[in-house]
């Protein structure tokens, strides 16, 4: 072994990719909470039409 | 061969920034006027999917001040009025802005045309490329009649609340689109007035910045003398009662008079502020009572069938 390769393996690991902050974190929560709850209204919202629209007929259907 | 990564920082933008992109004073009107096409249409209409409707029709509104944004975000930053937008304080990027609009846009117009029908949906397409590619890119860095036209983008939401009932376009929309389309000049030249220095330096060619303040008061007054008489004809075309035909004229009159006052004012801008304030609760007021009127005469028409059966 190196003297380089011995220097490399006591080195502390380096830190890699990115790291957010405490205000990003935060941000990033609160756009992925909103965008569940667009989803969810979204799938409501057909539900919902789907039911007014189909009425009684939703079961009438070919087996 | 190098190549140079932009550095892509992690956003901070909470869902406030991405509301504000939707501009919800503009969709709040938006909803509102098309809750008045879709009021006074003949037929009948089930509320979820009225409500479907509006929700559409709010989202696609949201969608077209989106890509606004994007668009603009340059000139935004350039004027006091805007400076605050989310793009020009750093706190969503272009492209996210741009990416938000377009699916809101995509998803808007396909749930309108699946849920409601396609009549509706494709006058709401028309309207956000209208407002967008029309108004936002091409006529309003152009020309002084940027907001005239532009205007049309703003007149057709009762078209679509219309057309969200009946599935098509008839002449009692036509009327509303033509109130709003006529009141918007006057509307946004009594606002450019005291705003003129704000629009010349983003490099926008609104009329006072162009022709002038007294070109743009004697047009605020010729504008003003169409609308007043746009704003009774619901009444004289019978499709709104006397309550909004006295409504009408009365607030026609005023706006009259305070486009005159606008006319003859040398020194300051106390009469345009005036005139920007009251022409917002003119178009409220006429849509309000045009609203009243309809359920009013709806329910009367409901009570006088009870009893008689």
């Amino acid at each position: 072994m190196t003297i380089a390769n011995e220097a490399m393996e006591e080195a502390p690991k380096a830190e890699t990719g990115i790291r957010l902050t405490e205000q990003q974190l935060r941000a990033r929560r609160s756009r992925s909470i909103a965008i569940a709850l667009a989803l969810g209204a979204f799938v409501v919202v057909i539900f919902v039409v789907t039911l007014v629209k189909l009425g009684g007929n939703v079961l009438t259907r070919p087996m | 061969m190098s190549v140079t990564l932009a550095r892509i920082e992690p956003s901070i933008a909470d869902v406030g920034d991405y509301v504000a992109l939707l501009k919800p004073r503009v969709m709040s009107l938006v909803v509102f006027t098309a809750l008045v096409g879709l009021l006074i249409a003949p037929g009948h209409l089930h509320p979820v999917i009225a409500l479907t409707a509006l929700l559409c029709i709010a989202v696609g509104a949201g969608a077209a001040g989106a890509l606004n944004m994007w668009y603009d975000a340059d000139i935004d930053a350039r004027m006091a009025r805007t400076a605050a937008r989310p793009i020009p304080r750093g706190r969503v990027t272009r492209g996210e802005a741009a990416g938000f609009g377009l699916t809101l846009a995509a998803f808007s117009i396909a749930s309108l045309g699946l849920l409601v029908n396609w009549v509706a949906a494709s006058l709401l397409a028309f309207t956000i490329f209208f407002y967008v590619v029309i108004y936002t890119i091409w006529l309003k860095r152009s020309t002084p009649q940027n907001i005239v036209i532009g205007g049309a983008a703003g007149a057709l939401p009762p078209i679509i609340g219309w057309a969200a009932v009946t599935g098509g376009v008839a002449v009692e929309p036509i009327v509303l689109f033509l109130i709003i389309f006529f009141w918007t000049p006057p509307h946004f030249w009594a606002l450019s007035l005291y705003r003129a220095e704000d629009y010349a330096r983003a490099g926008i060619p609104m009329l006072p910045v162009v022709a002038g303040e007294a070109e743009t008061r004697r047009q605020i007054v010729l504008y003003t003398l169409i609308l007043a008489p746009l704003g009774v004809a619901p009444w004289l075309m019978g499709f709104a009662g006397p309550l909004y035909g006295i409504a009408a004229v009365a607030a026609g009159a005023a706006m009259i008079a305070l486009a005159l006052r606008v006319r003859a004012e040398r020194q300051g801008y106390a009469a345009s502020k005036q005139m920007f304030g009251f022409s917002i609760l003119y178009l409220f007021l006429l849509f309000a009572v045009l609203l009243a009127d309809r359920l009013w005469g709806g329910l009367a028409a409901q009570a006088v069938s009870h009893f008689a059966a």
